[in-house]
Protein backbone atom coordinates (compact mmCIF):
# COMPACT_ATOMS: atom_id res chain seq x y z
CA UNK A 1 0.00 0.00 0.00
CA UNK A 2 1.03 3.41 -1.23
CA UNK A 3 1.41 6.09 1.74
CA UNK A 4 -1.32 8.22 0.36
CA UNK A 5 -4.00 9.99 1.85
CA UNK A 6 -6.02 7.17 2.82
CA UNK A 7 -9.94 7.38 2.33
CA UNK A 8 -11.78 6.55 5.50
CA UNK A 9 -15.67 6.28 6.35
CA UNK A 10 -17.29 6.37 9.36
CA UNK A 11 -21.13 5.13 9.29
CA UNK A 12 -23.31 6.49 12.17
CA UNK A 13 -26.25 4.08 12.30
CA UNK A 14 -27.51 3.57 15.74
CA UNK A 15 -29.83 6.17 18.28
CA UNK A 16 -26.99 8.11 20.54
CA UNK A 17 -27.56 7.48 24.18
CA UNK A 18 -29.59 4.04 24.16
CA UNK A 19 -26.12 2.49 23.57
CA UNK A 20 -22.60 3.87 23.73
CA UNK A 21 -21.35 3.48 19.59
CA UNK A 22 -22.19 6.55 18.77
CA UNK A 23 -20.83 8.80 21.27
CA UNK A 24 -17.22 6.63 21.38
CA UNK A 25 -17.37 6.74 17.16
CA UNK A 26 -17.57 10.46 17.68
CA UNK A 27 -14.52 10.60 19.83
CA UNK A 28 -12.63 7.96 17.24
CA UNK A 29 -13.24 10.56 14.70
CA UNK A 30 -12.00 13.40 16.29
CA UNK A 31 -8.91 11.57 16.98
CA UNK A 32 -8.66 10.70 13.27
CA UNK A 33 -9.78 13.69 11.91
CA UNK A 34 -6.15 15.16 13.51
CA UNK A 35 -4.27 13.25 11.15
CA UNK A 36 -5.73 14.47 8.22
CA UNK A 37 -7.09 11.81 6.23
CA UNK A 38 -9.98 11.96 4.08
CA UNK A 39 -12.74 11.26 6.59
CA UNK A 40 -16.06 10.91 5.41
CA UNK A 41 -19.30 10.80 8.18
CA UNK A 42 -21.98 9.15 6.79
CA UNK A 43 -25.46 8.78 9.17
CA UNK A 44 -27.67 5.83 7.71
CA UNK A 45 -31.16 4.37 9.74
CA UNK A 46 -31.43 5.33 13.53
CA UNK A 47 -27.96 6.95 12.99
CA UNK A 48 -29.78 10.49 11.99
CA UNK A 49 -30.97 10.83 15.54
CA UNK A 50 -27.56 11.53 16.75
CA UNK A 51 -27.99 14.71 14.77
CA UNK A 52 -31.43 15.77 16.27
CA UNK A 53 -32.05 19.51 17.29
CA UNK A 54 -32.87 20.19 21.38
CA UNK A 55 -31.73 17.39 22.60
CA UNK A 56 -31.24 17.05 26.21
CA UNK A 57 -30.14 14.70 28.06
CA UNK A 58 -29.64 15.93 31.78
CA UNK A 59 -32.76 13.88 33.00
CA UNK A 60 -31.02 10.40 32.26
CA UNK A 61 -27.85 11.54 33.50
CA UNK A 62 -25.17 10.66 30.49
CA UNK A 63 -23.42 13.25 28.60
CA UNK A 64 -24.87 14.98 26.10
CA UNK A 65 -22.89 15.37 22.65
CA UNK A 66 -24.94 16.26 19.99
CA UNK A 67 -23.54 19.52 20.10
CA UNK A 68 -19.81 18.78 19.05
CA UNK A 69 -20.73 17.01 15.66
CA UNK A 70 -20.82 21.43 15.45
CA UNK A 71 -17.52 20.99 16.41
CA UNK A 72 -16.30 18.89 13.16
CA UNK A 73 -16.31 21.84 10.87
CA UNK A 74 -13.13 22.95 12.97
CA UNK A 75 -11.37 19.94 12.52
CA UNK A 76 -11.82 20.36 8.86
CA UNK A 77 -14.24 17.34 8.58
CA UNK A 78 -17.11 18.95 6.28
CA UNK A 79 -18.25 15.39 4.77
CA UNK A 80 -21.14 14.72 6.45
CA UNK A 81 -23.70 12.83 4.52
CA UNK A 82 -27.42 11.38 5.82
CA UNK A 83 -29.36 8.51 3.67
CA UNK A 84 -32.35 10.33 2.57
CA UNK A 85 -34.22 7.64 2.89
CA UNK A 86 -33.76 6.89 6.51
CA UNK A 87 -34.30 10.66 7.27
CA UNK A 88 -37.50 10.97 5.23
CA UNK A 89 -38.61 7.53 6.95
CA UNK A 90 -37.92 9.24 10.46
CA UNK A 91 -39.80 12.06 9.41
CA UNK A 92 -37.34 14.29 9.70
CA UNK A 93 -35.74 17.09 7.37
CA UNK A 94 -32.50 19.25 7.25
CA UNK A 95 -34.20 21.56 9.17
CA UNK A 96 -34.41 19.10 11.96
CA UNK A 97 -30.90 18.56 12.54
CA UNK A 98 -27.84 20.25 14.55
CA UNK A 99 -25.23 20.31 11.28
CA UNK A 100 -25.60 21.34 7.84
CA UNK A 101 -25.35 17.85 5.68
CA UNK A 102 -25.89 16.57 2.30
CA UNK A 103 -28.87 14.68 1.69
CA UNK A 104 -28.13 11.73 -0.67
CA UNK A 105 -29.50 9.00 -2.31
CA UNK A 106 -28.26 4.99 -0.97
CA UNK A 107 -27.20 4.67 -4.48
CA UNK A 108 -24.81 8.09 -3.94
CA UNK A 109 -23.55 6.77 -0.87
CA UNK A 110 -22.73 3.53 -2.13
CA UNK A 111 -21.12 4.71 -5.07
CA UNK A 112 -18.86 6.52 -2.17
CA UNK A 113 -18.53 3.58 -0.52
CA UNK A 114 -16.78 1.63 -2.81
CA UNK A 115 -14.22 4.25 -3.07
CA UNK A 116 -13.32 3.88 0.65
CA UNK A 117 -10.28 2.33 1.87
CA UNK A 118 -11.35 2.17 5.29
CA UNK A 119 -15.28 1.85 6.55
CA UNK A 120 -15.96 1.90 10.43
CA UNK A 121 -19.65 1.19 11.66
CA UNK A 122 -20.24 2.72 14.96
CA UNK B 1 -16.64 -3.61 -1.83
CA UNK B 2 -17.11 -6.85 0.61
CA UNK B 3 -20.78 -6.16 2.38
CA UNK B 4 -20.53 -8.73 5.87
CA UNK B 5 -23.55 -8.98 7.47
CA UNK B 6 -23.94 -10.60 11.02
CA UNK B 7 -27.54 -9.69 12.29
CA UNK B 8 -30.85 -12.03 11.73
CA UNK B 9 -32.72 -10.24 9.19
CA UNK B 10 -35.96 -11.34 11.27
CA UNK B 11 -35.21 -9.10 14.12
CA UNK B 12 -32.79 -6.17 12.79
CA UNK B 13 -33.07 -4.10 9.76
CA UNK B 14 -29.58 -4.31 8.75
CA UNK B 15 -30.22 -6.74 5.57
CA UNK B 16 -32.72 -4.83 3.89
CA UNK B 17 -31.17 -1.31 4.81
CA UNK B 18 -27.60 -2.72 3.38
CA UNK B 19 -29.16 -4.18 -0.04
CA UNK B 20 -30.14 -0.69 -0.82
CA UNK B 21 -26.52 0.71 -0.44
CA UNK B 22 -25.19 -2.38 -2.83
CA UNK B 23 -23.42 -1.18 -6.11
CA UNK B 24 -23.21 -3.80 -8.63
CA UNK B 25 -20.81 -6.75 -8.48
CA UNK B 26 -20.37 -6.17 -5.02
CA UNK B 27 -20.64 -9.19 -2.96
CA UNK B 28 -22.48 -10.35 0.41
CA UNK B 29 -20.86 -12.59 3.22
CA UNK B 30 -23.42 -13.59 5.86
CA UNK B 31 -21.51 -14.31 9.48
CA UNK B 32 -23.00 -14.94 12.46
CA UNK B 33 -26.93 -14.74 13.07
CA UNK B 34 -26.38 -13.06 9.41
CA UNK B 35 -26.51 -16.85 8.26
CA UNK B 36 -30.29 -17.09 9.10
CA UNK B 37 -30.89 -15.08 6.29
CA UNK B 38 -30.41 -17.76 3.59
CA UNK B 39 -31.99 -20.66 4.93
CA UNK B 40 -34.10 -22.45 2.18
CA UNK B 41 -37.76 -21.93 2.33
CA UNK B 42 -37.87 -18.33 3.96
CA UNK B 43 -39.19 -15.45 3.67
CA UNK B 44 -36.18 -13.61 2.50
CA UNK B 45 -35.99 -15.76 -0.28
CA UNK B 46 -37.28 -13.42 -2.40
CA UNK B 47 -34.70 -10.61 -1.96
CA UNK B 48 -31.55 -12.68 -1.77
CA UNK B 49 -33.06 -13.89 -5.48
CA UNK B 50 -33.05 -10.41 -6.30
CA UNK B 51 -29.86 -9.63 -5.01
CA UNK B 52 -28.11 -12.82 -6.90
CA UNK B 53 -30.19 -11.57 -10.20
CA UNK B 54 -28.31 -8.31 -9.90
CA UNK B 55 -24.92 -9.60 -10.17
CA UNK B 56 -24.15 -9.81 -6.53
CA UNK B 57 -22.88 -12.80 -5.32
CA UNK B 58 -23.77 -13.94 -1.92
CA UNK B 59 -22.04 -15.93 0.51
CA UNK B 60 -22.70 -17.42 3.95
CA UNK B 61 -20.36 -18.77 6.37
CA UNK B 62 -20.65 -22.22 7.14
CA UNK B 63 -18.97 -22.93 10.52
CA UNK B 64 -21.88 -20.44 11.21
CA UNK B 65 -24.37 -21.91 9.48
CA UNK B 66 -23.40 -25.50 10.83
CA UNK B 67 -23.64 -23.82 14.58
CA UNK B 68 -27.08 -23.14 13.84
CA UNK B 69 -28.45 -26.40 12.24
CA UNK B 70 -29.12 -24.49 8.78
CA UNK B 71 -27.99 -27.56 6.43
CA UNK B 72 -30.04 -26.01 3.04
CA UNK B 73 -29.04 -23.01 1.83
CA UNK B 74 -31.06 -20.82 -1.09
CA UNK B 75 -29.92 -21.77 -4.25
CA UNK B 76 -27.20 -19.31 -5.67
CA UNK B 77 -25.75 -18.93 -2.32
CA UNK B 78 -22.30 -20.18 -1.80
CA UNK B 79 -20.62 -21.68 1.37
CA UNK B 80 -17.23 -20.59 2.55
CA UNK B 81 -15.15 -21.44 5.47
CA UNK B 82 -12.80 -18.69 7.16
CA UNK B 83 -10.08 -19.83 4.64
CA UNK B 84 -12.95 -18.72 2.09
CA UNK B 85 -13.62 -15.64 4.35
CA UNK B 86 -10.06 -14.41 4.04
CA UNK B 87 -9.81 -15.39 0.56
CA UNK B 88 -12.81 -12.59 -0.26
CA UNK B 89 -10.91 -10.07 2.28
CA UNK B 90 -8.00 -10.24 -0.40
CA UNK B 91 -9.88 -9.71 -3.11
CA UNK B 92 -12.18 -7.13 -2.04
CA UNK B 93 -12.32 -4.10 0.59
CA UNK B 94 -14.89 -4.62 3.26
CA UNK B 95 -17.71 -2.83 4.62
CA UNK B 96 -19.16 -4.62 8.13
CA UNK B 97 -22.57 -3.79 8.96
CA UNK B 98 -22.82 -4.20 12.42
CA UNK C 1 -1.91 -8.92 2.69
CA UNK C 2 -1.43 -6.76 6.06
CA UNK C 3 -4.22 -6.53 8.28
CA UNK C 4 -5.73 -4.62 11.20
CA UNK C 5 -8.84 -5.60 13.24
CA UNK C 6 -11.00 -3.18 14.84
CA UNK C 7 -13.25 -5.39 17.50
CA UNK C 8 -15.51 -3.39 19.26
CA UNK C 9 -17.34 -6.14 21.35
CA UNK C 10 -16.13 -7.91 24.81
CA UNK C 11 -15.82 -11.39 24.78
CA UNK C 12 -19.05 -14.30 25.46
CA UNK C 13 -21.55 -11.50 25.50
CA UNK C 14 -21.55 -11.65 21.59
CA UNK C 15 -19.64 -14.01 19.04
CA UNK C 16 -17.70 -11.07 17.26
CA UNK C 17 -14.41 -11.57 19.47
CA UNK C 18 -15.08 -15.51 18.47
CA UNK C 19 -15.15 -14.65 14.28
CA UNK C 20 -12.33 -11.78 14.69
CA UNK C 21 -10.47 -14.79 16.05
CA UNK C 22 -10.97 -17.18 13.30
CA UNK C 23 -10.57 -14.57 10.99
CA UNK C 24 -6.86 -14.02 12.33
CA UNK C 25 -6.24 -17.66 12.54
CA UNK C 26 -7.36 -18.50 9.53
CA UNK C 27 -5.36 -15.03 7.83
CA UNK C 28 -2.27 -16.15 9.95
CA UNK C 29 -2.55 -19.62 7.97
CA UNK C 30 -2.73 -18.44 4.63
CA UNK C 31 0.34 -16.39 5.28
CA UNK C 32 -0.81 -13.13 5.89
CA UNK C 33 0.15 -10.36 8.43
CA UNK C 34 -2.31 -9.36 11.42
CA UNK C 35 -0.61 -6.31 12.51
CA UNK C 36 -2.71 -5.57 15.27
CA UNK C 37 -6.15 -5.90 16.79
CA UNK C 38 -7.24 -2.79 18.20
CA UNK C 39 -9.89 -3.00 20.76
CA UNK C 40 -12.90 -0.41 20.88
CA UNK C 41 -16.10 -0.16 22.85
CA UNK C 42 -16.62 -3.00 25.34
CA UNK C 43 -14.19 -4.66 23.61
CA UNK C 44 -11.66 -3.53 25.77
CA UNK C 45 -13.14 -6.42 27.70
CA UNK C 46 -10.82 -8.68 25.87
CA UNK C 47 -7.91 -7.38 27.33
CA UNK C 48 -8.49 -8.47 30.83
CA UNK C 49 -6.64 -11.82 31.99
CA UNK C 50 -8.86 -12.23 35.17
CA UNK C 51 -11.55 -13.69 32.90
CA UNK C 52 -12.23 -17.41 34.29
CA UNK C 53 -14.17 -19.38 32.07
CA UNK C 54 -15.46 -22.93 33.19
CA UNK C 55 -12.87 -25.31 31.92
CA UNK C 56 -15.25 -26.36 28.94
CA UNK C 57 -15.63 -23.33 27.52
CA UNK C 58 -12.86 -21.27 25.62
CA UNK C 59 -10.82 -18.80 26.90
CA UNK C 60 -10.95 -15.80 24.61
CA UNK C 61 -8.39 -13.70 26.41
CA UNK C 62 -6.22 -16.57 26.94
CA UNK C 63 -6.80 -17.31 22.80
CA UNK C 64 -6.24 -13.86 21.76
CA UNK C 65 -3.05 -13.58 24.14
CA UNK C 66 -1.44 -16.91 22.55
CA UNK C 67 -1.98 -16.40 18.84
CA UNK C 68 -0.80 -12.42 19.21
CA UNK C 69 2.38 -13.86 21.09
CA UNK C 70 2.78 -16.61 18.91
CA UNK C 71 2.99 -14.16 15.66
CA UNK C 72 4.41 -10.89 16.68
CA UNK C 73 1.54 -8.95 17.24
CA UNK C 74 -0.29 -6.79 19.84
CA UNK C 75 -3.84 -6.60 21.10
CA UNK C 76 -4.47 -2.87 21.79
CA UNK C 77 -7.02 -1.72 24.25
CA UNK C 78 -7.93 2.09 23.50
CA UNK C 79 -7.02 3.91 26.80
CA UNK C 80 -10.08 5.84 26.38
CA UNK C 81 -12.17 2.93 26.15
CA UNK C 82 -10.45 0.71 28.99
CA UNK C 83 -10.43 3.49 31.73
CA UNK C 84 -14.37 3.93 31.55
CA UNK C 85 -14.55 0.17 32.24
CA UNK C 86 -11.43 -0.64 34.73
CA UNK C 87 -9.19 -1.88 32.50
CA UNK C 88 -5.66 -1.22 33.62
CA UNK C 89 -1.84 -2.08 33.04
CA UNK C 90 -2.56 -4.50 35.80
CA UNK C 91 -5.02 -6.95 34.56
CA UNK C 92 -3.69 -6.86 31.10
CA UNK C 93 -3.19 -10.26 29.32
CA UNK C 94 0.93 -10.80 28.39
CA UNK C 95 0.67 -9.22 24.28
CA UNK C 96 -1.84 -6.76 25.29
CA UNK C 97 -1.21 -3.03 25.00
CA UNK C 98 -3.11 0.14 26.45
CA UNK C 99 -2.69 2.59 23.66
CA UNK C 100 -4.70 5.60 22.27
CA UNK C 101 -6.92 5.96 18.90
CA UNK C 102 -3.84 7.92 17.37
CA UNK C 103 -2.74 4.18 17.15
CA UNK C 104 -5.52 2.83 15.58
CA UNK C 105 -5.18 5.83 12.72
CA UNK C 106 -1.91 4.32 11.97
CA UNK C 107 -3.37 0.89 12.21
CA UNK C 108 -5.99 1.88 8.87
CA UNK C 109 -3.07 3.86 7.43
CA UNK C 110 -0.20 1.43 6.99
CA UNK C 111 -2.59 -1.89 6.31
CA UNK C 112 -4.20 -3.37 2.83
CA UNK C 113 -7.19 -3.90 5.52
CA UNK C 114 -8.81 -2.66 7.92
CA UNK C 115 -11.58 -5.00 9.56
CA UNK C 116 -14.40 -4.36 11.78
CA UNK C 117 -15.80 -7.14 13.96
CA UNK C 118 -18.89 -6.08 16.69
CA UNK C 119 -22.46 -6.11 17.50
Amino acid sequence: MDTDIKKIMHVMRRAPHGSIYTYEGLEMILIMAAYEQDLSLVFIGDGIYALKKNQDTAGIGIKGFSRTFMALDGYDVEKLYVDRQSLEERGLTEDDLVVDVEVMEASEIGQLMTEQDVIIHH
Amino acid sequence: MLHTINKSPFENSTLTTAVRFLQPGDPILFIEDGVYAVQEGNRFGALIQSVLKKNNPVYALKPDLDARGISAVAEGVTTVDYAGFVDLVEEHQVNSWL
Amino acid sequence: MNIGILLKEGPYNHQASDTAYKFAEAAIAKGHKVDAVFLYNDGVNNATRLGDPPQDDRNVAARWSELAQNNGFKVLACIAASKRRGINDDVLIDGGEITGLGTLTDIAIRNDRLLTFGD
